[in-house]
């Protein structure tokens, strides 16, 4: 079942998303996590983008990771699942491999 | 199912040992198994016993070191990424004639065919990393 | 080889940062090496800044660092014949395959001919490659 991606570097400081944009094959997760949660939030440079990349890719953003942030859960880009620690798990098990974009 | 993690940064500077703690609790509590938990690259730095963060912050080798206890972790050093930045083991520290040695308890130092087994015998490796 | 025997997986090694600043260039590569002995299907990409592991003339004597460059050419002897590199990569860095090293591998199966082993693959050909890996390990 695919290829679960993890991102845990904000698109405004690395080009981790970009790569994994550009590298992941069309019906692969993204989940992202750390400081990639940034890219999961609504109104940035990079919302249009993600937005677009939801017909290719199931996305996937690490709650405790936005709530430590402060970034609330109104300011999330539409149809990026929330998801915790037991589902970032259940995921990796979900798919059949792990590539992190570190 | 079985897994491997990979842990390539030190505790405190990045957050991947804290987010890797938190997938190893998670998994455990699911009734996973983890197969090896591999430190490379600064990650080594996970396993010194000499280090001493203020007492209202956590202290990631401890929390691995208790958890390697109550669940038999395999917590495994890569030994040339660890000799480079001075974490040893006691054999270690008598191989190289050095005064000290420093790996936490629970922790193990091996080579990075450990790295190749895990990704071989887990079903799924999750790196944390920068 | 203890406990991983007759199992062979296709395992990929992700190379993105370039060499000197940060230890993973070499580090991957110290992994890379020791991998070749279990006997797996072992394949490495470099791409983005990755693609800078590859150049040819690296000099490092002015930086007081190791040059580890030429090992990459020595990867043929480890039997890691799969090596690929991003084309979209190289061109965003006005780079070709010129400014890399020649990567080769003598095949055995083909008395002993002198094959390349460095491929510079498309995005989406890359992303074929990625996509069918049991195990991948970033750097």
């Amino acid at each position: 079942m695919a290829v679960l991606h993890t991102v845990n570097k904000s698109p405004f400081e690395r080009n981790a998303l970009e790569s994994c944009l550009r590298l992941a094959k069309a019906g692969s997760s993204i989940l992202l996590f750390e400081d990639g949660v940034v890219g999961a939030m609504q109104n940035t440079r990079f919302s249009e983008r993600i937005a677009q990349a939801m017909h290719d890719f199931s996305f996937y953003v690490l709650g405790p990771d936005i709530k430590a942030r402060g970034l609330g859960g109104d300011k999330i880009i539409d149809g990026i699942q929330v998801v915790d620690y037991n589902d970032f798990v259940d995921l990796t098990t979900a798919h059949d491999t792990v590539q992190s974009w570190l | 199912m079985k897994f491997g993690i990979v842990i390539n940064e030190g505790p405190y500077t990045h957050q991947s040992s804290d987010s890797a703690l938190q997938f190893v609790k998670a998994a455990i509590d699911k009734g996973h198994e983890i197969f090896r938990v591999f430190f490379y690259h600064d990650g080594v730095n996970n396993g010194t016993s000499l280090g001493v963060p203020p007492q209202d912050d956590r202290n990631l080798t401890k929390e691995w070191s208790e958890l390697a206890g109550k669940h038999g972790l395999d917590l495994v050093v890569c030994v040339a990424a660890a000799q480079r930045r001075g974490i040893l083991d006691e054999d270690e520290m008598g191989r190289h004639g050095k005064s000290a040695s420093n790996l936490a308890p629970g922790f193990r130092i091996s080579g990075l065919g450990q790295l190749i087994e895990a990704g071989i015998q887990s079903d799924r490796l999750v790196t944390f990393g920068d | 080889m203890e406990n991983g025997e007759g199992v062979v997986k296709k395992f990929c090694y992700i190379n993105r940062k370039a060499p000197y600043g940060t230890i993973y260039a070499l580090e991957s590569l110290e992994v890379v090496l020791i991998a070749a002995a279990f006997d797996q299907d072992i394949s490495l990409v470099f791409a983005d800044d990755g693609v800078y592991q590859l150049t040819k003339g690296q000099d490092t004597e002015g930086i007081g660092m190791k040059n580890f460059s030429k090992t990459y050419t020595a990867l043929g002897d480890y039997d890691i014949k799969k090596v690929y590199v991003e084309k979209e990569s190289l061109e965003e860095r006005g780079l070709s395959a010129d400014d890399l090293q020649a990567l080769k591998y003598e095949d055995e199966d083909d008395d002993w001919a002198e094959k390349d082993s460095l491929f510079i693959v498309g995005r989406n050909d890359l992303a074929t490659i990625i996509d069918e890996q049991d195990v991948i390990l970033s750097f």
